[in-house]
């Protein structure tokens, strides 16, 4: 079926385009774009996009699907649901599943569920094997499967030599290296951010170099190895200026964020908020001034969400044994768009963050509106006001420290290869 | 004039005697004519203590339940005896014995024994916040006994009373509290107690050992043990933990004692009447010398003590007894 998309909007950084627009789209693909009204009608259905922008389909680089293995948090289908609600039609999943997607059969069982589901899905493979940070994975044979990228998200690659090989092996596929930076012997049994609130609840604390110290490290070793390296979930002020100084000397290094890191700090621990606990934990006033300003000037390149669903009964009772983690699929265009109310970011840079990056940097051939490309196509109302209720999401999941927020934009329609 | 429960009357006209609270979670935030009154009750119970027959009928028919998660003997037999004491019925549960051991949550534990109508749940727990979220869920009162590094209420109001027996006053008085004050729950609850009555709290230790902003509880931190004494009137050890070792926090208890222990030499730095105290229990030679122990009676009155503010902690939080004008 082909489809009109009308009055709209189009905001597409890859192309240049930032102008009122109407796109038809037809057997999955782009098919024109032309000035408002000139684009014929016939058979197509039509989308009225009035007062709303259209853009280039949102890809998070960052979820956790949870299948295989843990589809009593989430599933494939129920996660692709949710990345569809809230606007993306790509993601990126990590490979920390039961069993860990360290080889083909894992990647080609993702890759079969994700045939039937809402969005499009991009394997994450494993830097070594189950992820233990021993030996590396068979790199070439999760190439073949269809994997672009590699990580041991969840734990960090502790091992230093460990790392710099699999850096200098991922060479040969142009394979992108995710790194969680995070040092376990700094972070040991921390829970939260090490400062005064966790001092005041008497909580075991992370301090902020145990993420700064690995990610001057990756930095080093992506210098040493000339591997394409992605800083996964940016927290700290610290990682903000290493990273834009190894940008400065022209280091292959690009780098995320996800919007619980732009939005709270660790005050939101306060109470023992389950809700509030993730790794890396949120910071301080300061990290989340950094972390705007690393947005602004393209320091940080994506926003990703780290979605990381839970069931509600493991993130109930003692904050110490709470799994780390919430989803953010569902709300991150929402607060995003928080960014252009507060003259951090303007529209064009969020459309940037959310879709032209993260297909750059994973080499997608996607996150364009240009003829021929693939109809992955997300309208966004910038100016509705709505109210976050978990108890809607699409997601299985229900852990996010934003329910009940009054949030400003959303995602109004998410068209995956032309379908909706 | 208090209504006659079999106690002294207690010498408060119109007040209702009872915490502003259902619960006893933490000293953080407890206001100074709280703290009073807490001490004060307890300083009428500390009398059955004292009788032949140690018994009131103030809390019969109420049910006590202490729910300990974490080993302790002193503490959960002060309570029992708190309870029985007050004529209540007390029930022990140790969770080595019961079914958390089959995996049943913490809530699930709590809601079971609440569903037999249990008037107060003691709680001790190694994480911080568990009876916080206990207490969000029951009805019943909760007390903490304790939780991971977080707060020991009753505790610090033991220490506080017993400082106050002796030295008559906490207002301007200078409390040094030594020791691993990073892990100790002892240390943040006598810092927010001991603040709010007026007294000026110092804590030292080894600096892998002080949490950061300590500063922001109202507590001067310093290394130097000597200079923490100086002066002091009141001493307060921290026990401290072998395992610390193990992860690093000090290279061995030879050097700990020598720079961190309590000997004669720095009780001789302290105020002439200066108390020495320790909540238990003690690692004679290592943070206070053998000599040191036997030679402090005041270490005992804690644990007097501690029977009494428990006492009146029941007391108030069952809202037994209301003052009539």
């Amino acid at each position: 079926m082909n489809i009109l998309i009308k009055n709209g909007h189009i905001i597409d950084p890859a192309d240049k385009i930032d102008d009122n627009l109407d796109i038809l789209i037809a057997e999955g693909k782009i098919a024109k774009l032309g000035k408002q009204g000139t684009l014929s009608q016939s058979g197509a259905k039509i989308v009225d996009a009035a007062g709303k922008i259209v853009v280039p389909g949102l890809i998070d680089m960052h979820v956790h699907l949870r299948e295989p293995g843990y589809e009593y948090k989430e599933t494939i289908a129920t996660g692709t649901a949710a990345a569809k609600a809230g606007g993306f039609t790509s993601v990126c999943c990590m490979p920390n599943t039961n069993p860990v997607n360290d080889n083909r059969a894992v990647t080609e069982f993702m890759l079969v569920q994700a045939g039937s589901a809402s969005a499009r899905v991009f394997p994450i493979g494993a830097i070594t094997k189950g992820s233990k940070g021993e030996e590396l994975a068979e790199m070439g044979e999760l190439f073949a499967a269809g994997c672009r990228a590699i990580s041991d998200d969840g734990k960090p690659v502790m091992n230093a030599s460990v790392m710099r090989r699999a850096m200098e092996y991922s060479k040969i596929f142009d394979m992108l290296v995710i790194a969680h930076c995070e040092d376990s012997a700094l972070s040991g049994k921390g829970v939260m951010n090490e400062g005064d609130v966790s001092t005041e609840l008497g909580l075991r604390g992370i301090p902020r170099a145990a993420e700064d110290v690995m990610t001057a490290r990756d930095i080093s070793l992506a210098e040493l190895t000339g591997c394409r390296l992605h800083i996964a979930h940016v927290s700290t002020a610290g990682s903000v200026r290493l990273i834009r100084d190894a940008k400065a000397r022209g280091v292959k290094v690009s780098a995320e964020t996800c919007p619980h890191y732009f939005t709270l700090t660790e005050e939101a621990v306060r109470g023992y908020n389950t809700m509030a606990k993730m790794n890396p934990p949120l910071r301080t006033a300061d990290d989340v001034a950094a972390i705007k300003q690393g947005l602004k000037d393209g320091t940080i390149d994506v926003i990703a969400t780290d979605h990381a669903p839970h069931a509600l009964d493991e993130k109930s009772g003692e904050f110490d044994y709470a799994p780390f983690g919430v989803i953010g699929l569902e709300t991150a265009v929402g607060l995003t768009f928080s960014l252009v109310d507060e003259g951090i970011l303007s529209l064009t840079d969020v459309i940037r963050k959310l879709s032209t990056n993260p297909a750059l940097i994973f080499k997608l051939n996607k996150g364009k509106l240009a003829v021929g490309a693939d109809a992955d196509v997300t309208i966004i109302d910038p100016n509705v006001k709505w109210i976050v209720d978990a108890s809607q999401f699409s997601s299985k999941a229900r852990n996010t420290p934003f329910n009940g927020w009054k949030l400003k934009g959303r995602a109004e329609l998410t068209i995956v290869g032309g379908k909706i | 004039m208090a209504r006659n429960t079999g106690t002294r009357p207690l010498a408060i006209n119109g007040l209702t005697m009872a915490l502003s609270s259902k619960d006893l979670l933490g000293i953080q935030g407890m206001p100074k004519d709280e703290i009073e009154l807490i001490l004060d009750t307890a300083a009428t119970f500390k009398d059955v203590s004292e009788r032949d027959i140690k018994k009131v009928p103030t809390l019969r028919g109420k049910t006590v339940i202490n729910l300990f998660y974490e080993a302790s003997t002193r503490t959960r037999t002060s309570f029992e005896l708190a309870g029985k004491r007050l004529s209540a019925d007390v029930i022990n549960i140790s969770t080595s014995t019961s079914s958390v051991v089959k995996g049943e949550t913490l809530l699930d534990t709590a809601l079971n024994i609440e569903a037999m109508k249990c008037d107060i749940i003691i709680v001790r727990h190694s994480c911080s916040g568990a009876p916080a979220y206990l207490s969000t869920r029951l009805k019943s009162s909760v007390i903490n006994a304790g939780d991971g590094s977080h707060e020991h209420p009753t505790q610090a109001l033991l220490d506080m009373f017993t400082i106050r027996e002796k030295l008559g006053r906490l207002e301007g008085l200078t409390v040094a509290i030594v020791g691993d004050i990073e892990h100790s729950r002892v240390a943040r609850s006598n810092i927010y107690g001991l603040s709010t009555m007026g007294a000026k709290v110092k804590v030292c230790g080894p600096p892998t050992m002080i949490p950061p902003g300590i500063e922001r509880m109202s507590a001067t931190a310093c290394y130097d043990m000597d200079e923490a004494v100086e002066g002091a009137d009141v001493i307060m050890m921290l026990r401290l933990q072998l395992e610390r070792q193990a992860a690093g926090l000090f290279p061995g208890v030879r050097e700990y004692a020598r720079l961190y222990g309590l000997n004669q030499a720095r009780v001789a730095r302290a105020a002439r009447n200066a108390m020495v105290m320790h909540p238990g229990p003690m690692n004679r030679g290592v943070e206070i010398s053998s000599e040191v122990a036997d030679h402090t009676p005041v270490i005992l009155h804690q644990v007097t003590n501690g029977v009494a503010v428990r006492m009146a902690v029941m007391f108030l939080l069952a809202g037994a007894s209301k003052a009539e004008a």
